[in-house]
């Protein structure tokens, strides 16, 4: 029962995880045999969103690899969608994914399916990508394309006793062409190029825009959302990762977004990893972001239907936010237990920081000193806290 | 239009010579660092989606975000 943007988005986010997953090791040899279960909780704007996750990938061949993941998560709260227009959101996503990865000399071949289910909403992914190692190794290109397809649905009952509305359907293509080059034996850069394609059912149900009605006490009044029905976005980053003297990395990165509906982004992180012997990795970022708003948004509209297409969603709102977070690895079983060879537990807390520059909290509404589209901006504070354990064998 | 395409066969020539002279000018033996753990683009994959996924739930920006990787030619 989250934004329908949102949802779309678990698909291709789980098809770059499963790719990248891959491509984070090295080239030409599989990875070790691997398990990993993992815990996230997401607290901020009133919601609650936890996390639960179990992967496990096993070689076969020396040529191919298999990869399983099971993840559920679940959302209780109100949002401030919810708290302006409708009742409380309880709701549980599970999404399953499979991935078959074959090496063939200098290749990677991958491809993977994943499937995300919750009572009103339903998505399917598949993708593929290849990677090629060339000069000398010093050069990678990767190659990868996924095909999404969703069925949108809006409950219209209750959180117990749901009653759901299905409302259309929606597809989308994501191109990725990624780049990475060792320039000395300290730097290594990246550029990624990503195209992403939406047509049907972009918007969500779950949110309003909303107009001036005099005729109303809160002198304003609430209606449906109306979007494009095709969105084409562009996104390129470029990274770069450098080795310290004293045996520690620092990366930088810039992303730069615009799409068809006008938004433009910037995104910009640091990020610093510091390793104490072979025993402790940590890691401390810093992550800044900024956007404009969709062309067709707007936080209050002069009357009902005032143009062809109408959105008051928070993403498309003009925003800005900055990230901080730290993470510690703890490698332990050096020598081995039983089958596994060696594992890790993980520690990682983000603090996020989100302002909007033109979306306002009317849940203020109602108080006299404030006259609609005079309510102040919203913002608000995100706690993301991750506890993972990898076992190798 | 006939000097655009010399040039441009000029070009190709001169890169697929090019290429066929291309020697890694960092050695494999020299790239012990960028084998190192702590440069791996991203060493957690399903926390950095993880991550990504709860950023684009609240921004209008998506895609481009996942890092090249590879490339360390640590083999």
């Amino acid at each position: 029962m989250r934004g329908a943007s949102a949802h779309r988005i678990i698909g291709r986010v789980a098809a770059v995880a499963a790719l990248l997953l891959i491509r984070a090791t090295c080239a030409d040899v599989l990875p070790d045999d691997r398990a990993d279960l993992f815990y996230s909780k997401y607290s901020g704007g009133g919601m609650d969103i936890t996390g639960e996750s179990a992967l496990v990938r096993k070689n076969f061949t020396e040529n191919l690899a298999v990869e399983a993941n099971y993840f559920v998560d679940k959302v209780s709260g109100a949002s401030i969608d919810v708290l302006s227009q409708a009742s409380q959101i309880k709701d549980e996503r599970i999404q399953k994914s499979g991935t078959v990865e074959y090496v063939h000399d200098k290749t990677t071949y991958t491809a993977s399916v994943i499937s995300s289910v919750e009572r009103d909403y339903r998505s399917l992914t598949s993708s593929f990508s290849l990677k090629q190692d060339m000069f000398g190794d010093l050069t990678t290109l990767s190659l990868a394309f996924s095909n999404t397809n969703d069925k949108v649905g809006e409950n219209n009952g209750t959180a117990l006793v749901p009653i759901i509305s299905w409302l259309g359907h929606a597809e989308s293509q994501s191109y990725d062409i990624d780049l990475s080059q060792i320039l000395t034996k300290n730097l290594i850069a990246g550029v990624n190029f990503n195209v992403i394609t939406d047509n049907g059912f972009l918007a969500n149900p779950y949110r309003s825009v909303r107009y001036l009605d005099a005729g109303t006490p809160k002198g304003y009044s609430l209606g449906s959302q109306v979007y494009p029905d095709t969105r084409t976005s562009t996104a390129i980053q470029t990274e770069a990762k450098y080795f310290l003297p004293y045996r520690a990395a620092i990366t930088g990165s810039w992303r730069y977004f615009r799409d068809t509906w006008q938004i433009v982004g910037n995104t910009y992180e640091l990020d610093y990893t510091h390793p104490i012997s072979n025993i402790w990795i940590l890691e401390g970022r810093l992550r800044y972001y900024k956007q404009n708003h969709a062309d067709f948004y707007s936080d209050l509209f002069a009357y009902a239907n005032e143009y062809e297409f109408e959105g008051r969603d928070q993403d498309l709102a003009a925003q800005e936010n900055y990230t901080i977070g730290a993470k510690a690895t703890y490698a332990f079983l050096p020598n081995g237990w039983k089958i596994f060879k060696r594992a890790t537990v993980t520690f990682d807390v983000s603090r996020i920081t989100f302002h909007y520059l033109d979306f306002t909290d009317i849940k203020y509404y109602g108080l006299p000193q404030f006259q609609p589209g005079d309510e102040p901006l919203y913002h608000f504070n995100a706690t993301v806290f991750q506890i993972y354990m990898s076992m190798f064998f | 239009m006939r000097g655009l395409i010399a040039l441009l066969l000029t070009g190709a020539v001169l890169m697929t010579a090019a290429c066929g002279n291309i020697q890694p000018w960092v050695k494999p033996y020299e790239r012990d660092r960028l084998a190192d753990p702590i440069m791996a683009w991203d060493r957690d994959a399903i926390s950095s989606a993880y991550l990504d996924h709860i950023r684009e739930s609240r921004e209008g920006s998506r895609g481009a975000s996942g890092s090249a990787g590879g490339g360390c030619g640590c083999n």
